[in-house]
């Protein structure tokens, strides 16, 4: 079990160390000199002096393995250097859209397995008959619709049936109010992303979880269950559902990229201050220093999120644990 | 965004000598009766295909003409989905979107799957201190969730047609490569390759002829689930003003523009072009899973 655990805690040392190369030599691939593009595509007038000062704030007149060395290091620090675009330190700038970003996510995870496991057992349940098609199709939805275009649809239905039942078209509040201060204001405005989010990231986690159901339908112990005269429900909720679930854990940490990306574009529909909508503009504004801190953080909290899910699989799975 | 595929797909293919004309026929049949549902999947992706390509002759408008006399129009003889808040078509665009939307998914998705597949492929062959670093190098690649990477790939090279099938193709490679090295790994092992390599063959050949063929069955499945993804990631890059630039009719792009601005007042703007893409989603992906359904006898009579 600890060989185990240490040796998946010490695979994550070389990808995060990969990761960081791959971003640092990404953002120093760009075409050009950062700061050129960056001074002279507001059409602002610009001297050498600016320029080396530019150069001088993102350390770009060190030597290039000084300059990895300090991205490494203010990383593991949450130093991350010096938004180009605002001028404020990009951790400001990312603990301030922070909150909204983790609830959001949060709820939708909530969401996701709340609508995931019950229809993807269901479906299994009675595999083949109206009800499985029904949910398969919901699933296949699911995956197939964009999050944005959910996200406008429901903006559309929700102004629409309100004008129509209050006279006055209603919109979610876009500022953001922490849930302890005002918890109605708050979760009116989480709630509509996070069933946007939620239904896109619950659409994978709803055919696996109907996979991997018809798959332990089938195991001896199901059989020897029913044998033995046991009901059909504890044998669905102690028997086969304990063990279905497993690689449906697996599955919603690797859809956490499913997450992020939803995040990314669900927050632009809801015109929400979060870090998708903070990313967005980033690469708008070509603000390269925040670019580069966002994308290794989305890949540190990508990859470490794995690493929880299969620690928490080694420790429900003693197949695992002892092999 | 994901694929999701058994780790151990390897699934033998019929050999391709005796697939004649009349036999693909045939197969095409069969795969119709018992998998309906993907022939309609099929049939969906069929219609996008041709409407993209014939979109010079069937579209009533040019996709780029403004006709400031019907701006924001609702659904009429005239207009049969309406225009949008620039008095332009929204069906011509819609039907040019299909072009865009299948030159980027399709040309993404082959280049990275083929790109992909070769590199799988070699690694499985190669295998020890080759297949070990190819590995860890996927491990980092598949760390930036795709629409991440494709981000950070369009804040390098920056927007357009071009650019975007860039930053679609570099995160679908490490994806593909890692499923096809699994089922070649099994296929290292088969007799014929050793076979090959005793009659002295040199490593591109026994890799492009006799391997290659042989993990088909998943690559192709996964070749189709990728065309759904790049198109829904266009999509999203578009709607996000980082990917197709106007005036290039592209279904993500129509949503972004005067969507939520005339919700209200206009909703076809915001309705039509999202049904355009998740149909054609929904087609892709219902085609790949019957696709997988009827070459994975592990999954067959379930």
């Amino acid at each position: 079990m600890y060989r185990y655990i240490a040796k998946r805690i010490l695979l994550v040392i070389p990808t995060l160390v990969g990761a960081a190369v791959l971003v640092f030599s990404l953002m120093r691939l760009i075409p050009g000199d950062i700061c050129v593009v960056r001074l002279g595509s507001g059409g602002a007038t610009f001297n050498p002096q600016a320029i080396a000062t530019c150069h001088h704030e993102i350390g770009m007149d060190k030597p290039l393995w000084l300059q990895f060395w300090d991205f490494v290091w203010g990383f593991c620090h949450f130093d991350f250097g010096i938004s180009m675009w605002s001028g404020k330190p990009v951790a400001v700038e990312i603990a301030a859209r922070l909150p909204i970003s983790l609830e959001i996510a949060l709820l939708a995870t909530i969401v996701a397995v709340s609508i995931a496991i019950p229809l993807g057992t269901i479906s299994a349940l009675k595999q083949n008959t109206w009800i499985d098609v029904v949910v398969r199709t919901f699933a296949i939805g699911g995956i197939a619709t964009p999050s944005f275009w959910i996200g406008i649809i429901a903006i559309l239905v929700v102004l629409d049936t309100t004008g129509a039942l209050f006279g006055r078209p209603w919109m979610p509040p876009i500022d953001y109010v922490p849930i302890w201060k005002d918890p109605i204001r708050n979760l009116s405005m989480a709630i509509l992303p996070a069933i946007t989010v939620g239904y896109r990231y619950s659409a994978v986690s709803m055919r696996m979880t109907r996979s991997a159901m018809l798959e332990v339908m089938r195991e001896d112990y199901i059989r020897t269950a029913r044998a033995k005269g046991l009901m059909e429900q504890l044998i669905v909720n102690r028997h086969a559902l304990k063990n279905a679930l497993l690689p449906v854990v697996t599955l919603l940490g690797i859809e956490f990229a499913f997450l992020i990306g939803g995040l990314v574009v669900t927050e632009q529909v809801f015109n929400l201050n979060g870090i998708g909508r903070l990313f967005v503009q980033a690469v708008q504004n070509q603000d390269y220093t925040l670019t580069q801190a966002l994308v290794m953080l989305t890949v540190t909290v990508f990859v470490l999120c794995n690493l929880a899910v299969d620690l928490l699989y080694a420790w429900l799975d003693p197949r695992i644990r002892f092999a | 965004m994901s694929i999701t595929l058994p780790r151990d797909a390897t699934i033998p293919v019929p050999s391709d000598e005796a697939v004649t004309a009349n036999s693909w026929l045939r197969l095409t049949l069969d795969f119709c009766r018992r998998q309906p549902f993907g022939a309609f999947g099929m049939l969906l992706v069929l219609i996008m295909a041709v409407t993209g390509l014939s979109a010079d002759w069937i579209a009533p408008y040019s996709p780029t003409a403004n006709d400031f006399e019907a701006m924001t129009e609702a659904p009429s003889w005239a207009h049969w989905l309406g225009t949008d808040q620039f008095g332009r078509d929204m069906l011509s665009r819609i039907i040019f979107g299909a072009r865009t939307a299948l030159v980027v998914g399709l040309t993404s998705s082959f280049v990275g799957g083929i790109a992909g597949l070769v590199l799988g492929v070699a690694s499985a062959y190669f295998g020890g201190h080759i297949d070990n670093v190819f590995q860890r190098v996927c491990d980092v690649m598949m760390a930036f969730p795709l629409i991440i990477m494709a981000l950070a790939v369009v804040s390098i090279f920056g927007t357009g047609v071009q650019n975007v099938i860039v930053a679609i193709t570099i995160p679908l490679i490490p994806r593909c490569a890692r499923v096809v090295r699994s089922s070649a790994l099994a296929i290292r092992e088969v007799a014929y390759v050793d076979a090959a390599r005793a009659c002295g063959y040199g490593h591109t050949r026994i890799i492009l002829r006799h391997m290659v063929p042989n993990v088909m069955a998943p690559f192709l499945i996964m070749l189709t689930a990728f065309v759904g993804q790049a198109i829904l990631a266009e999509a999203s890059l578009s709607y996000l003003g980082l990917g197709v630039q106007e005036p290039v009719p592209a279904w993500g792009l129509m949503l972004q523009g005067g969507a939520e601005e005339y919700a209200t007042t206009a909703p076809w703007i915001a309705v039509f072009p999202g049904l355009a893409i998740m149909v054609t989603v929904f087609g892709f992906s219902i085609f790949g899973d019957a696709l997988r359904d009827a070459l994975d006898p592990k999954l067959r009579n379930r």
